[in-house]
């Protein structure tokens, strides 16, 4: 038994380089239930982050009892996140929504499916009745929700209001990895493997603590490290991360610094000819520019703008220059901070200039945030358009207008789609007048949320929110409706490593609870939405019914399902594209140096990297890329927010192992509940002798926007820089402040700047100006970090250890 | 020879144009991006200008009197509200378009002037000011439908 509290990585199963990574299989049954006890074992994977790991839901008497990871799937070989092991409870937590509520003046009551849907349509017909009527709507979805859910909203709000205005949280975890991708490859499409990890001899982790997001991709690499001939390590994290103290060379830069650092090792791997130049020649655009742009980051410079010492940069640039098997993986330390699509497409240029992609070990992964993040790209229920198409290529927008059988400009192709921060404007200058938020909580996880609590309950703003709980945005909604969840509904999602999985219906959503998929289907069915002919336009009864249109939808994209059936699916997990050539799917993107970059094949003309501006399909088709891939070069260009004489510090935010986003699921579960409680702020021991600030101590932390309060933990994190996880918000907060009222002086985004990178629009969540102020003294009592994590404390801490106790107790069973 | 009033008009139009980048961001400030952006291209503008500067300096010595209606007046102040926004924009697209095209007339001039250095800074500057018309042509772009046909 292993307490995966204590240790959530559980025990380590080595093996070396081109081995198979062993099985291990992780159990969890509670309430004493042994898998003798178990009736069936129903198909799903992870939807508490984002890598996608197989497993089987346990059910008892109708009842969820447990989960196992499922030993034959590629992606975990049988492993679980601690996520995954306790999470689940929450489906059965008592507070969960079982009927619609209506707003009745400052109340939500309760009511029946009729009236709620009701009030819905009626609002939406009224607002579509009248030139420019779609323009009053606004869809803000999620990355948790199933591809079937994503592809079937997507097809209501393009073809059937047709408004531009949808996008979702995927736009906080993922937009940058969406336009990294784009920029450099030509279209969206992870181009690596995870068995990458099983062949590399380098890893390198930009801004991506793997250990607390991606347990199980952490498992992996942590046995190649304890195997024979293991990969080197480099972590490029402000924090002392597990990852940052597993690497062999880390950098702590400062925040706000990554295209500074990129471009120096970029010139480093450069001028040391550490490229292939061969690859470069046949492969890519750009060199030149790129060699001119980074020859201005010398090691020293480099060194100063990001505080780093010049020999670790150096150390660094060696690691990846030497490396012939490099595996980098990206994430919100990039995507969340300054210049994030520019120092993302850095990577790429990394990989494309040293000929690491395409083959076993050298590989790439632009993670996602979200599980189901990579699906709401591909269907289009965000600012993208479903099979990856291009908004800008009028054969693409020509092609969805056959398939769904509307007039080419229902679609709304003439403008930019619109990214979630320019959604919530629109509904503050009320503009947009029905706001529809699906699976997600923009009222914790938004940047400067008192702003956005401004706008939620504005009167004028209709909002409806679909939801398993009374969330801090439901509480703000103006009709609540109560939606089923993973193990309760059928559909499919896809992860990091383009892996499709299927997540079968396990057991009865609670009371009158409605999977998201009925809720869309039902909508559109109220609304009447029709095609040309005057026929339904979704004529869809059930999830298999939308997976087999989606595959149509998405024949010939890079991202083709066709070969794809519930049926293949419920075996095991398939990676796509999985055509009739490739039926057993594909497992890396590239292999032969031809990349999507066709003029009409691609899925974007480009944008210029500093202000974002549209290049036009002309421009873009003189550059005859031919297959070739673009080397993107950009200065460096320091934060729009950086510290002042006022505000002397800077503020990042982030994840712990036991929670999820907002907590709404894991902070429903007891013992990731009593893991890691409440929120803490972390402090540099340097800048805490400074301010005079001990372990435990109250701290007030105020940006422009706002204050918060936390108990500091003195630990690792760069001096200059505090750190906040950001998942606590009010629904549970212990001095009963209210949702709608009362003192908001907990959720780290209280604190945040409105800002987003100009290509990928992703908020700046990692960049902000802080001072700190301390309030009272500890009493003696450590603060609630956990001592596990980045919140891990210096050793001889004395803090008591974060630990599960029996109740977290669960076999990890070997080979 | 006249390229001192030429290029004393694309100094002074850069001038102006950084001024009215800050004006414009500052007054629509709930935009963020446009805030931000303006803000990086009054710099880039400023920029321009200081690099004009000493050419301007050079050639006035032998240059005669500066010929009458040399300079335009394209902006007289902000506005607010959406529409507001789409118009201040576009009265930046018109500078940004003034001082594009006197990039191009000044580069021609350097080849006649055989002024490598000033062809120089032409080409380093023209790109980004081009640069700067298909940032403010996107921007209009995703404002114009909201503010013309949904706004109230």
């Amino acid at each position: 038994m292993v307490d995966r509290i204590a240790d959530p990585w559980g025990p380590r199963t080595p093996y070396g380089p081109g081995e198979r990574w062993p099985v291990r299989v992780d159990t969890f049954l509670a309430d004493g239930h042994t898998e003798a006890d178990v009736q069936r074992w129903v198909p799903s994977a992870s939807i508490l982050h984002s890598n996608g790991d197989a497993m089987d839901i346990a059910v008892a008497d109708d009842r969820i009892v447990g989960v196992r990871g499922r030993a034959g799937d590629r992606i975990n070989h049988g492993r679980v996140d601690p996520k995954d092991l306790y999470g689940w409870q929450a489906n059965h937590s008592p507070d969960r929504l079982r009927r619609p509520l209506v707003r009745e003046g400052d109340r939500l009551v309760e009511t029946d499916w009729d009236t709620a849907m009701g009030r819905i349509v009626a609002r939406s017909k009224e607002l579509l009745d009248g030139p420019g009527g779609w323009g009053h709507f606004g869809f803000y979805t999620s990355g948790q929700l199933f591809l079937e859910e994503y592809y079937t909203l997507g097809v209501i709000g393009k073809a059937g209001i047709g408004t531009p205005h949808m996008d979702g949280n995927t736009r906080l975890c993922t937009a940058t990895a969406a336009a990294a991708l784009k920029a450099s490859f030509g279209t969206d499409g992870q181009p690596g493997s995870y068995t990458d990890v099983d062949h590399c001899d380098a890893i390198a982790l930009w801004g991506h603590n793997v250990a607390e997001t991606q347990t199980v991709l952490w498992m992996r690499m942590l046995d190649r490290r304890r195997g024979p001939n293991p990969p080197a390590m480099l972590a490029i994290d402000p924090r002392a991360t597990p990852v940052a103290r597993e690497a062999d060379v880390h950098l702590a830069l400062r925040n706000g610094t990554n295209q500074a650092l990129l471009n120096g090792l970029l010139r480093e791997v450069i001028h040391r000819g550490w490229y292939d130049e061969a690859y470069v020649r046949e492969h890519t655009l750009g060199f030149e520019e790129l060699c001119r742009v980074v020859d201005d980051y010398p090691v020293a410079k480099v060194a100063e703008i990001c505080d780093l010492r010049a020999a670790d940069i150096e150390r660094a640039a060696e690691l990846l220059g030497r490396s012939e098997r490099l595996l980098s993986t990206v994430l919100q330390g990039f995507y969340q901070s300054n210049q994030a699509t520019a120092a993302s497409c850095q990577v790429n240029n990394l990989h494309l200039i040293r000929g690491m992609l395409g083959r076993p070990g050298a590989g790439l992964y632009q993670m996602n945030g979200q599980p189901t993040a990579q699906n709401n790209r591909e269907c289009g229920a965000d600012g993208d358009l479903p099979g990856l198409r291009n908004w800008a290529n009028e054969e693409h927008i020509a092609e969805l207008a056959r398939l769904w059988n509307v007039e080419v400009d229902k679609i709304p192709h003439w403008a930019p789609p619109t990214h979630a921060m320019q959604i919530f404007r629109y509904a503050e200058q009320g503009s947009i007048k029905l706001l529809w938020i699906s699976a997600t909580n923009p009222a914790v996880s938004l940047p400067d949320l008192a702003r956005i609590r401004r706008i939620l309950a504005n009167p004028e703003l209709f909002v409806v929110v679909q939801d398993l709980f009374l969330t801090e945005t439901a509480e703000l909604a103006d009709v609540v409706l109560p939606a089923a969840t993973w193990g309760e509904k059928t559909g499919t999602f896809t992860s990091v490593d383009r892996t499709v999985h299927i997540s079968d219906k396990a057991v009865e959503p609670p009371g009158e609870a409605r999977p998201d998929l009925d809720i869309f289907l039902d909508y559109a069915r109220r609304m009447d939405f029709r095609d040309s002919d005057g026929g339904p336009l979704i004529t869809w009864t059930g999830p298999e019914e939308v997976f087999e249109a989606w595959k149509e939808c998405s024949r010939g994209r890079p991202c083709d399902y066709t070969a794809i059936t519930y049926d293949r699916l419920r075996t095991g997990g398939i990676q796509w594209p999985c055509t009739d050539e490739h039926p057993d799917g594909t497992e890396r993107l590239y292999t032969d140096g031809v990349f999507n970059t066709d003029p009409d094949y691609c899925e974007s003309y480009g944008h210029d990297l500093a202000t974002g501006a549209e290049l036009l399909p002309g421009e873009y088709r003189a550059k005859q890329p031919g297959g070739r891939a673009f080397l993107h070069a950009a200065p460096y260009q320091p934060s729009p927010e950086v510290p002042s004489g006022e505000f002397p510090l800077l503020l990042t935010t982030g994840r712990t192992v036991y929670q999820f986003h907002t907590r709404t699921k894991t902070g429903r579960a007891s013992q990731l509940v009593h893991a890691a409680p409440e929120s803490w702020v972390e402090v540099n021991p340097a800048d805490a002798d400074r301010l005079g600030v001990a372990e435990g101590d109250l701290l007030r932390i105020e940006s422009p926007r706002g204050v918060v309060r936390a108990r500091a933990r003195v630990c690792g994190v760069r001096p200059g820089v505090v750190f906040l996880p950001f998942h606590y918000g009010y629904w549970d907060a212990a001095d009963g402040a209210a949702p709608g009222d009362g003192r908001h002086d907990r959720a780290a985004n209280e604190l945040t700047i409105t800002a987003w990178d100009p290509v990928s629009k992703q908020p700046i969540f990692k960049v902000a100006a802080v001072r700190l102020v301390k309030e009272a003294d500890s009493g003696g009592r450590p603060s609630p970090a956990p001592t596990v994590g980045g919140s891990a404390p210096p050793e001889g801490s004395g803090i008591p250890a974060t630990v599960g106790g029996p109740a977290a107790e669960a076999p990890s069973r070997g080979e | 020879m006249h390229l001192a009033h030429y290029l004393g008009l694309l100094h002074k139009a850069q001038e102006r144009l950084g001024d009215a980048y800050t004006e414009v961001g500052k007054a629509h400030g709930e935009e963020p991006d446009v805030f931000h952006t303006c803000e990086k291209l009054a710099t880039q503008c400023r920029a321009h200008a200081e690099r004009l500067a000493p050419f301007a300096r050079r050639y006035a010595e032998e240059a005669p009197g500066e010929p009458d209606r040399l300079h335009s007046e394209l902006f007289a102040g902000t506005r607010t509200g959406p529409i507001g926004l789409l118009r201040d924009l576009q009265d930046l697209y018109l500078m940004a378009a003034e001082c594009d095209i006197c990039w191009t007339v000044v580069g021609q001039a350097a080849y006649g002037a055989r002024d490598e250095d000033l062809l120089g800074v032409v080409k380093a500057c023209e790109q980004e000011t081009s640069m700067q018309l298909k940032w403010l042509r996107t921007r209009m772009k995703q404002a114009a439908p909201q503010a013309l046909v949904v706004a109230s």
